[in-house]
């Protein structure tokens, strides 16, 4: 009568761990997770906790997290070997959407070129032509650039940093605001922003995209306890609708409807931060 | 044939039996709202405290096909997020609310309960039962017959004209005692039942509990039986009204519990097993049995359970 809804976490061994920057290492799992670019899971460390993450890739036979150590539990994690144990759950939440042939303007803040890396590496299949925007604070930040570059002729890589130490010195949306520009109004290609990062980024990019009626898609990233629709920590204003089920890639113009879009996000007891 | 489906519960009037219970989806106004939208005839906020309570950490909820086991432990940002609010639900307010409290002492009960009145909800819903705080608070009130009464006592004596109505626990050895203590206070209802257990699932890998607060309450489809059972026993014995709460899934376990003698049911593990959607479905569904069963206001059904 109802669908079978276990959300127990599967515990997978670590089968390869990737350094990509001082302070972010990708974990490799081999399992077929079935996830779709833009979804999350849920990875717990026994002992420690659990949290959502965004999926950098998912394919046949593995899947990759790419993670910051950022608090106590990507720490621990970070120290964790191959072979060790996690728990995961999901995937879970919303996916990127776009057709087969599109053009695709990808804006990626930080640790927000990961799940990117994954929505790139679907879409070249699918004969997509890319603009890959990145931006970091310097240099050792950025990620993935390398296999960016990997992804063929399709796609064209854009670097900015806070800094200046590789690419232009400035803001990513700086390069999104000049892509923007040289859409031709009547081009035959669809053009679609997918924009994932900070989000006072994201909102940048999103005005610009509104400005030009260009279509986009955000990642609104909120506290969440479940991952499935339960808790009710992620519901956004006035909306109520949940980040981790209706959401976390949303477009736009139903991000732009949301007060909190940009403004503020809500802690784990539910109490108003701003950004 | 046109159902009315409203129900009258503690003089407030529902347009529907399906509430959405405490601690599921009930951390803002804009998610009961919503709630609202998808067919809920109310809604129960999640359990308000006076000050800030962090509760545990992750992981705190587990599902299978058969249960959910959850010890989130109550976390709230404390009376100002509350005022804010209720201040908002009741702005765009579409059906009645419910506020829960909890607190960790008796007197401070009375203290959430009068700062809450002020807020205006329709209902107050005192929660003295959550099975999976034990370690930071002790046993639950729900557990003594006298801590239960006086808990009533102190949150009627400060509400003043709000129906204050008491969530039961099923971990107990006498659910009818404490309920008749608990009524000789001045409850002007009940929700039964709160979680049961509290439970654990364990790890085979690692051989840990999964939770981080390693137990947890049990709800889901198989507490429906035990929900029924609770509210026939309450419904003989107090006459008071009841939210039959536990393991609620469709319409027809919705006309069960009213037929045990239930008023209200609330509506929370089954958000999972059937989605948001779930209220719309379960009324369209109580509303399609009605109409089978030449059954015009949905309250005749209250309390005609034949023994």
């Amino acid at each position: 009568m109802f669908p079978i809804l276990n959300t127990m976490p599967k515990m997978l061994p670590i089968a390869k761990i990737i350094r990509e920057t001082s302070h972010v290492k990708t974990f490799v799992f081999r399992h077929q997770l079935g996830a779709k670019p833009g979804q999350f899971i849920n990875i717990w460390v026994p002992r420690v906790d659990e949290k959502p993450m965004s999926v950098a890739m998912s394919n046949d036979v593995e899947f990759w997290l790419t993670i910051f150590a950022v608090g106590g539990m990507t720490k621990r994690l970070h120290e964790m070997k191959v072979g060790d144990l996690v728990g995961i759950r999901g995937p879970f939440g919303t996916s990127f959407e776009y057709e087969s042939g599109d053009h695709l303007v990808l804006l990626g803040g930080g640790y927000g070129a990961a799940p990117l890396y994954f929505l790139a590496s679907e879409a070249v299949k699918k004969k997509c032509t890319i603009d890959f925007i990145v931006g970091a604070r310097g240099k050792e930040h950025l990620l993935f650039l390398d296999r960016v570059k990997k992804l063929g002729k399709n796609v064209k890589l854009h670097i900015a940093t806070d800094d200046g130490s590789v690419g232009t010195k400035g803001y990513n949306t700086q390069i999104l605001e000049s892509v923007l520009s040289s859409v031709k109004p009547g081009n035959k290609k669809m053009t679609r922003v997918f924009a994932v990062g900070p989000e006072l980024m994201m909102k940048r990019a999103s005005d610009m995209c509104f400005a030009h009626k260009i279509s986009c898609q955000v990642s609104i990233e909120r506290y969440m306890k479940c991952g499935f629709g339960v808790c009710g920590n992620c519901c956004v204003d006035d909306s109520g609708e949940r980040m981790c089920m209706e959401g976390p890639v949303v477009d736009h113009l139903r991000a732009r409807k949301m007060k909190d879009f940009g403004a503020y996000h809500r802690d784990k007891v539910g109490r108003k931060i701003t950004f | 044939m046109k159902v009315d489906l409203s129900v009258e519960f503690c003089g407030v009037r529902f347009p529907n039996p399906l509430v959405l219970a405490s601690g599921i989806l009930g951390v803002t106004a804009a998610s009961m709202a919503n709630v609202v939208r998808h067919g809920a005839g109310g809604v129960t906020t999640k359990s308000l405290w006076l000050e800030a309570h962090m509760g545990h950490p992750n992981p705190v909820i587990l599902t299978t096909e058969h249960f959910m086991i959850n010890a989130v432990g109550v976390p709230d940002a404390g009376i100002e997020k509350a005022k804010e609010e209720l201040a908002i639900y009741n702005s765009m307010k579409k059906a009645p609310i419910i506020a829960n409290i909890i607190a960790g002492r008796k007197s401070d009960y009375g203290q959430i309960a009068e700062e809450i009145a002020k807020l205006n909800p329709d209902i107050i819903e005192v929660n003295i039962s959550c099975p999976n705080v034990e370690d930071e608070l002790g046993k639950p009130f729900a557990c003594s017959r006298d801590d239960a009464a006086a808990v009533t006592r102190e949150v009627k004596r400060r509400v003043k004209k709000i129906p204050v109505i008491v969530k039961l626990s099923p971990n107990v050895t006498s659910l009818l005692e404490i309920a008749k203590s608990v009524a000789d206070a001045g409850a002007d209802g009940f929700c039964a039942l709160n979680t049961w257990g509290p439970g654990m699932v364990i790890d085979l890998e690692t051989r840990q509990p999964i939770l981080a607060n390693k137990v947890g309450g049990v709800s889901g489809p198989a507490t429906k039986p035990l929900t029924i059972k609770a509210v026939y026993d309450l419904y003989r014995a107090t006459k008071l009204p009841i939210i039959a709460t536990g393991g609620m899934m469709t319409g027809e376990d919705a006309i069960e519990a009213l037929m045990a003698g239930a008023q209200l049911v609330g509506v929370g593990t089954a958000v999972h097993y059937r989605g948001i959607e779930v209220f719309g479905k379960m009324r369209d569904e109580m509303g399609k049995w009605c109409t089978q069963h030449k059954v015009k206001k949905v309250e005749e059904i209250i309390g005609t359970l034949k023994y």
